[in-house]
């Protein structure tokens, strides 16, 4: 069991998707869809809706917020965010539509060696209070 | 150390002061939970971007705010909208009915919250704005550059819900660029030994900008040997390019900007850069993605354009139209539009041929109009995000080479400025 710091707290489960690139979720993810864009990331056309996304970082943008909270009122966000550093826009933007629409999509951190371990995992689960156990195939 | 937190925001935390201020409380303390902050500090000024339209949950946001009974702590003025409440025709609803509709519905609904409808992403060029020393919260980068390092005031780059929180319980983290200790340079830029033509041309400060933010990154630069009657305009400009090629939210130039009236008020030892001319042609090739030739359209005004901007632009067009059927477009706002009106300068370059939109940012129109092919600019930050965000080609020059080429129809390049040493 890892114990993560909470930025926006969900319990949530669901299949881990590991980004190897930062992801802007503004002008490189598509909230309609859940799909992303940027021609340039790795992951491009993989669709994040109900995954455990793991990423070290995300690509700042100040309309961020939005796009997070757009994709959570549609349904087409990730159930988690697990990153390495902490990230203010992705925490906001979650706790908004929380307010909003009554379901939030879990945002944590977790130390690098505890991310290193975490993404070899294939499902997790996420408590309220950030603990994550975790299942491989 | 923890956060600590005063009893008006521990009781607006439980709802003291309904659910919307508790929504607001709750996002300003997240901020300095994450930031590290100790405590919560009173800011004077707000500049929100959660009035540019991105989806439904940015009105819904607004609207819960309104039907909650939110009241702005501070003045709060807002950024380019992505449509015009001005001129409506500029975007015929045709274009994405359900868009449109959406986002004149979210500006309406933060003018009805009392923000004051300025609907510009340069609000430093409004009279009656926050001055030195001043705790603000800003959202817009290029605007969270200029009021840091030019105007002295203190803010971080606010994305979208924490500038309105902020705006709402008028309080901000106390951390990062509000705190001295995180406001002095980590990178040294010498500009002295460039030619006094360099820094005299327009082109300068946007080419040095680009530069800058691309080798700074997220740190804080600071630039000597730049001239100390550099115009706002210019000022503008580095603002500008530092943070569309970097993530710079703040930089100084010595004898220039307010913290820096010598280098060893903000620098001590470390990377030190001399900028070379060189380094300002490759940062103008990285800028032009295309090769000169006919061109299709002019888009100027990133970020919106000052009065004295329109009045260099009137010196240089000298009564001369420019050529038959070529979009050449000005964004301004609407406060500067009514000044540049009042002087007859607007009516003027309508006859010339000129378009003025106001309200909203410079990529919208060429969107908007469907604009393909070779667009020219004399804005760094445009030149930077449109090949992107719009599909098109861009031949970057100063302000001079745009006029002389809307005029002509063809690319035309400065030969004094570009036969520079």
């Amino acid at each position: 069991m890892t114990k993560a710091q909470v930025l926006t707290a969900a319990q949530t489960h669901g299949p881990v998707l590991v980004l190897d690139e930062p992801l802007s979720f503004w002008g490189a993810f598509e909230p309609r869809t859940g799909v992303i864009l940027d021609v340039h990331h790795p992951e491009r056309g993989a669709g994040v809706k109900g995954t455990i996304l793991l990423m070290r970082e995300s690509k700042g943008s100040g309309s961020a917020p939005g796009a997070i909270a757009e994709a959570i009122r549609l349904g087409t966000a990730p159930a988690a965010i697990i990153l390495v550093t902490p990230d203010i826009n992705l925490a906001i933007g979650a706790e908004v539509a929380r307010t909003l629409y009554g379901r939030a999509c879990a945002v944590l951190t977790v130390p690098e060696d505890d991310f290193s371990a975490l993404r070899r995992m294939s499902h997790l689960h996420i408590s309220a209070e950030g603990e994550i156990t975790g299942e491989t195939v | 150390m923890t956060l600590q937190l005063d009893d008006r925001a521990k009781a607006g935390l439980k709802g003291a002061d309904g659910s919307a201020l508790q929504l607001a409380f709750g996002l300003v303390v997240k901020a300095a939970e994450i930031m590290g902050a100790e405590r919560l500090i009173p800011v004077s000024f707000a500049h929100l971007d959660a009035c540019f339209y991105t989806g439904r949950a940015h009105v819904d946001f607004a609207r819960f705010l309104l039907d909650n009974g939110a009241k702005l702590a501070v003045p709060t003025w807002t950024n380019n909208g992505v449509v015009s409440l001005a001129d409506p025709s500029l975007r015929p609803s045709s274009d994405d009915p359900e868009a449109v509709s959406a986002a004149s519905e979210l500006m309406r609904l933060y003018a009805q919250l009392g923000c004051k409808p300025t609907w510009t992403c340069a609000p430093y060029q409004i009279s009656g704005g926050p001055s030195f020393g001043n705790h603000i919260a800003v959202g817009e980068s290029n605007a969270v550059a200029y009021y840091n390092a030019v105007v002295g005031a203190r803010t971080n780059k606010y994305g979208a819900y924490l500038d309105v929180a902020c705006a709402l319980t008028g309080l901000a983290p106390d951390a990062g660029l509000h705190r001295d200790e995180n406001r002095r340079a980590g990178l040294h830029f010498h500009t002295a030994g460039l030619l006094t033509e360099w820094h005299r041309d327009d082109i300068f400060a946007h080419l040095l900008g680009h530069h800058v933010g691309r080798t700074s990154g997220r740190r804080i630069p600071v630039i000597t040997g730049l001239d100390r009657s550099t115009s706002k305009d210019a000022l503008k400009a580095i603002s500008s390019a530092v943070a569309s090629s970097g993530g710079v939210e703040l930089w100084h130039g010595v004898g220039v900007t307010p913290e820096a009236p010598e280098l060893e008020a903000v620098f001590g030892q470390g990377e030190s850069h001399v900028v070379t001319v060189d380094e300002l042609r490759q940062a103008h090739k990285e800028l032009s993605t295309g090769r000169d030739g006919p061109v299709d359209a002019v888009a100027l005004g990133t970020p919106h354009f000052s009065l004295s901007e329109f009045e260099e632009l009137i010196r240089l067009l000298d009564g001369r139209k420019i050529k038959a059927g070529l979009p050449f477009l000005v964004s301004t706002s609407r406060v500067v539009r009514e000044l540049a009106s009042a002087k007859g300068w607007v009516s003027e370059l309508e006859r010339a041929g000129v378009e003025v939109p106001v309200d909203v940012c410079t990529y919208y129109s060429p969107r908007v109009r469907g604009i393909r092919g070779r667009v020219m600019t004399n804005a760094a930050k445009w030149a930077y995000y449109a090949p992107g965000m719009l599909g098109v080609e861009v031949a970057f020059g100063s302000l001079k080479e745009c006029v002389e080429s809307a005029v002509r129809g063809e690319v035309w390049r400065d030969p004094r400025l570009w036969s520079l040493r």
